[in-house]
């Protein structure tokens, strides 16, 4: 029972989170700003709705193919992401709204 | 032959989670198919140490549980920005490497852009161009947030990528 | 536990149908391509959440499988930006240094 609970308040805050990465994808102002939106809605929101799912199958092999569910989606999400930003700057799509450039710093290398 | 041994264990464990039967028969046709991936990926030269970290093994789970956290706090931060509770302030910013070979390269590159709020969008040969959605990120970031929790390889690798 | 899954997947509806809307109004192709992989995202978490409605576990391989189909038709969709003339040779390419103003 509590499990049912615990679960039901994953997947409900899952959703909540997918909708307001809908939201945000109307809201932001230009393309790079769209790529953060959709970047919550592919690591927290796929973790949580997820994690509820498998909550519900307890520990068998229907948890374990949700477990690489979430997996490829993590590992590939970040190249897809890399590889549209990357693509838009190349093409020559500048972001709107940046008020000052920081210049480049140096942050300390480890040796 | 470490990186062999370990793609044809985590291929095995895949094959057996996924097909769920357990008569001889299928094992037999996991067991083939794993050494047609092998010989595939021999003849391909894909097998060394870029696609298989083995050697950092330990610490990447280590730098994970770390990420892990700073992608919630992230998360919280970006959905505030998105309801209007916070303001947008879009920043460029360019980031030097904290290690020179390539491998740490894409790992850092990949956790910034994993984490929402910042995405790398150009990778220069010493530095990575990132996008912030926020002052306060884009002043983290300049701090060393990640950088400070990146696992430090040991000098043979090291020497081996340059 | 059936009917609150309804619900979960009806959000994820109004999710997918919100990116349907910015990849029709998107200015320009890269908002597009952003809009279906997010779509193509929450297709496969409405996949697994249907295999839970209907109680059939075979159903989760069909959202493993679309997961990856999904991030190899994006990146094949930006190749084909990138080399093909598909609405890019409309604009010079712009050099912008990072210290300077756009």
């Amino acid at each position: 029972m509590i499990v049912d609970w615990i679960s039901g308040a994953f997947l409900a805050l899952g959703a909540f989170l997918s909708i307001i990465g809908g939201i945000g994808l109307h809201r932001m102002p230009d393309f790079y700003c769209r790529l953060h939106a959709v970047g919550v809605t592919d690591t927290l929101c796929s973790f949580l709705i997820l994690c509820g799912l498998s909550f519900q199958a307890g520990l068998s092999l229907v948890s374990a193919k949700l477990f690489f569910i979430f997996l490829f989606l993590f590992f590939t999400s970040p190249t897809s992401s890399f590889s549209l930003g990357h693509n838009a700057w190349k093409w020559g799509l500048n972001p709107k709204g940046v008020k000052e450039h920081a210049p480049t710093v140096k942050i300390k290398v480890t040796e | 032959m470490m990186h062999y041994f370990s793609l044809a264990s985590l291929l095995m464990i895949l094959w057996l989670l996924l097909s769920g039967h357990y008569n001889p028969l299928m094992i037999g046709f996991g067991v083939v198919s794993v050494l047609i991936t092998l010989l595939l990926s021999h003849r391909m030269r894909v097998i060394d140490e870029e696609s298989h970290p083995v050697h950092l093994t330990g610490d990447l789970f280590k730098y994970w549980a770390v990420l892990v956290y700073k992608i919630f706090q992230a998360n919280i931060d970006v959905v505030l920005r998105i309801i209007g509770v916070r303001p947008i302030e879009p920043q460029l910013i360019r980031i030097p490497f904290p290690q020179q070979d390539d491998l740490s390269k894409v790992i850092y590159a990949n956790s910034i852009t994993l984490t929402p709020g910042s995405a790398s969008i150009e990778i220069y040969p010493d530095s990575v161009l990132v996008h912030t959605i926020s002052k306060e990120g884009a002043q983290a970031l300049i701090e060393g947030e990640l950088a400070d929790i990146f696992p430090i390889q040991q000098d043979e690798h090291n020497g081996k990528q340059s | 536990m059936n009917e609150f899954l309804y619900v979960i997947s009806f959000s994820i509806l109004v999710t997918m149908a919100l990116a349907l809307a910015r990849a029709l109004a998107g200015p320009s192709v890269f908002d597009r391509i952003l809009a279906v992989n997010m779509f193509g995202t929450k297709a496969v978490l409405l996949v697994a959440v249907v295999a839970f409605i209907s109680g059939r576990a075979d159903v989760l391989d069909i959202a493993l499988l679309y997961s990856l189909l999904n991030f190899v038709g994006v990146v094949a969709a930006l190749r084909l930006v990138e080399r093909g003339k598909f609405y890019a040779s409309v604009r010079p390419r712009v050099e912008v240094k990072p210290g300077e103003k756009p």
